[in-house]
């Protein structure tokens, strides 16, 4: 823990959970939906719903999916911001279903692809993704990670392993999680090092790997 | 080593440094754990510093408002009013601690320090002892070292967030961090530091989170004002070698279990103390849809 985890972050306010950590949940859904976003639902919870106008809370989370950062000073403005950019967005208060009071989730629809992500943003700016579509997960963005959704099959996590390490990269946390039994799966690595774009090409040729999203820490 | 758990742990570690060099053994801890050189771990905190200051004089603005509309302009009337009934170092202290927690509810550029609803007593009590005791740029940045090892040690041994330990974690760690600042400004050794630390939390124990609608605005500005100018009565003792019979350690603790029996309801929830006042009810219902 850093003494910059006491003295900051910098940020727009007025708060850290439902302010600066609803734009890292928006940046974060952006960063993993990986394509430019055509049009998305922003689901509030709990405590989410109930004061997110005073908050600014889907001010900032709109401000996080256009890829501002929570000090930026245009977060304010990102709804015109988002209309000028052509990103549709629909904000719904939710009653319940979710299990932390600062809840979101993403219905979000690009060129190709419809995909669902869902975070919580736990105190002091600190978030966690815990779901993508099917797949339960604990994605903090403090760390450089790889999100490889593959192919339930033995072998595979050696084969991603193998070439991280051959580029000196150390694992610091690593999840992988299956929908089916030998149909699909998804491996979740947080890493020290940054990951280079060489190293991701050499997974992405491994047989059994869908695809590899890299997201530096937020 | 890393940084210290505890303050008797942070004694033991700079017991034979003099005053001068306490921030730079916290500066060399931070180097350590981020893995970045001297030079640039200083120029983050410059930086940062220069937002605080930013800040403050934006949040001066008389026409400031926040999202919700109930709050602004009260740091501006603060520091323009003829009164100067506790002196004009504390009055300064106030308005410019307010100042910045208005500028947080408007939706302004702030640095959390350790919090966004406290953002205002640390940067309102540096600035305003800077002005007025005339201290280099560069001190106060230090002196902003030895806060953040202050909120550190709160951190570890309890919590800076409100909905753990309520409004004692957030104002009450932030103007221990305050107390702790100015201390060492006024060059106070260790052992005054600890005092002010120590004074200070003493008076904020069990301090309640009760926001009213939900908002970092009722009772927070006010409080970052109120506790600005008590972190300077804490240094004040301190610094006049009155010492806290209880040790700072043991009060941190004390705290964190104060904390931990606070009732839900009076810990970020909205729930009790001025939050659950008709005339809170009434604002939220007038927020609507919320």
């Amino acid at each position: 823990m850093s003494v910059f985890d006491i003295i900051g972050p910098i940020m727009i306010g007025p708060s850290s959970s439902h302010t600066a950590g609803a734009a890292r949940l928006g940046r974060m859904a952006k960063i993993i939906a990986g394509e430019s976003i055509k049009s998305v639902t922003i689901n509030l919870y709990g405590s989410f719903a109930k004061t997110y106008k005073g908050h600014g809370t889907d001010i900032a989370i709109v401000a996080g999916l256009l890829g501002l950062t929570e000090e930026n000073n245009d977060l304010k403005d990102s709804f015109e911001i988002a209309k000028e950019a052509g990103l549709n967005f629909k904000i719904c208060e939710m009653a319940k279903g979710a299990s932390h009071p600062n809840t979101a989730s993403f219905d979000i629809i690009t060129e190709s692809k419809n995909i669902f992500i869902e975070g919580c943003s736990i105190g002091g700016g600190n978030i966690v993704i815990t779901r993508i579509d099917d797949f339960a997960l604990n994605l903090t963005g403090k760390f450089n990670t790889l999100i490889i959704p593959h192919r339930d099959m033995y072998g595979t996590i050696t084969k991603v392993t193998q070439r991280l390490a051959e580029d000196k990269v150390n694992i610091a946390n690593m999840s992988v999680v299956r929908k089916e039994k030998g149909v699909s799966a998804l491996m979740v690595v947080e890493t020290d090092q940054k990951v280079s774009n060489t190293c991701i090409k050499k997974i992405e040729t491994i047989n059994e790997v869908n695809s590899v999203s890299f997201i530096p820490p937020l | 080593m890393g940084f210290p758990k505890s303050f008797s742990q942070f004694r033991e570690y700079v017991g034979k440094s003099n005053n001068k060099q306490l921030w730079e053994q916290i500066v060399n801890w931070e180097m350590e754990e981020s893995e970045l050189s001297k030079e640039v771990v200083i120029d983050k905190m410059d930086k940062y510093w220069e937002v605080m200051q930013k800040g403050i004089k934006e949040g001066l603005n008389p026409e400031i408002k926040s999202v919700s509309g109930l709050t602004g302009g009260d740091g501006y009337k603060l520091l323009n009013s003829e009164q100067v009934l506790s002196g004009q170092l504390s009055k300064k202290s106030m308005a410019y601690a307010m100042a910045m927690a208005e500028l947080n509810a408007s939706m302004g550029k702030i640095v959390a320090t350790p919090t966004a609803g406290s953002c205002g007593i640390l940067p309102g009590v540096l600035l305003a002892v800077q002005e007025e005791y005339s201290i280099k740029q560069r001190e106060i940045v230090e002196s902003i070292f030895v806060a953040s090892v202050v909120g550190k040690i709160i951190a570890h041994k309890g919590t800076v967030a409100g909905a753990e330990g309520g409004c004692q974690a957030e104002c009450g760690s932030a103007s221990a961090m305050a107390a702790a600042a100015v201390t060492y400004l006024l060059g106070g050794n260790i052992e005054h530091i600890e005092n002010s630390v120590a004074i200070s939390i003493k008076n904020v124990m069990g301090l309640v989170c009760d926001p009213v609608a939900g908002l970092v605005e009722v009772p927070c500005i006010k409080r970052n004002g109120y506790y600005a100018s008590t972190s300077l009565i804490a240094a004040q003792m301190a610094l006049a070698d009155v010492s806290s019979v209880i040790n700072v350690d043991e009060v941190i603790d004390a705290m964190a279990e104060v904390g931990k029996m606070l009732p839900e309801e009076l810990k970020e929830t909205s729930m009790g103390g001025l939050a659950n006042t008709p005339t809170a009810k009434r604002i939220e219902k007038e927020l609507g849809g919320q």
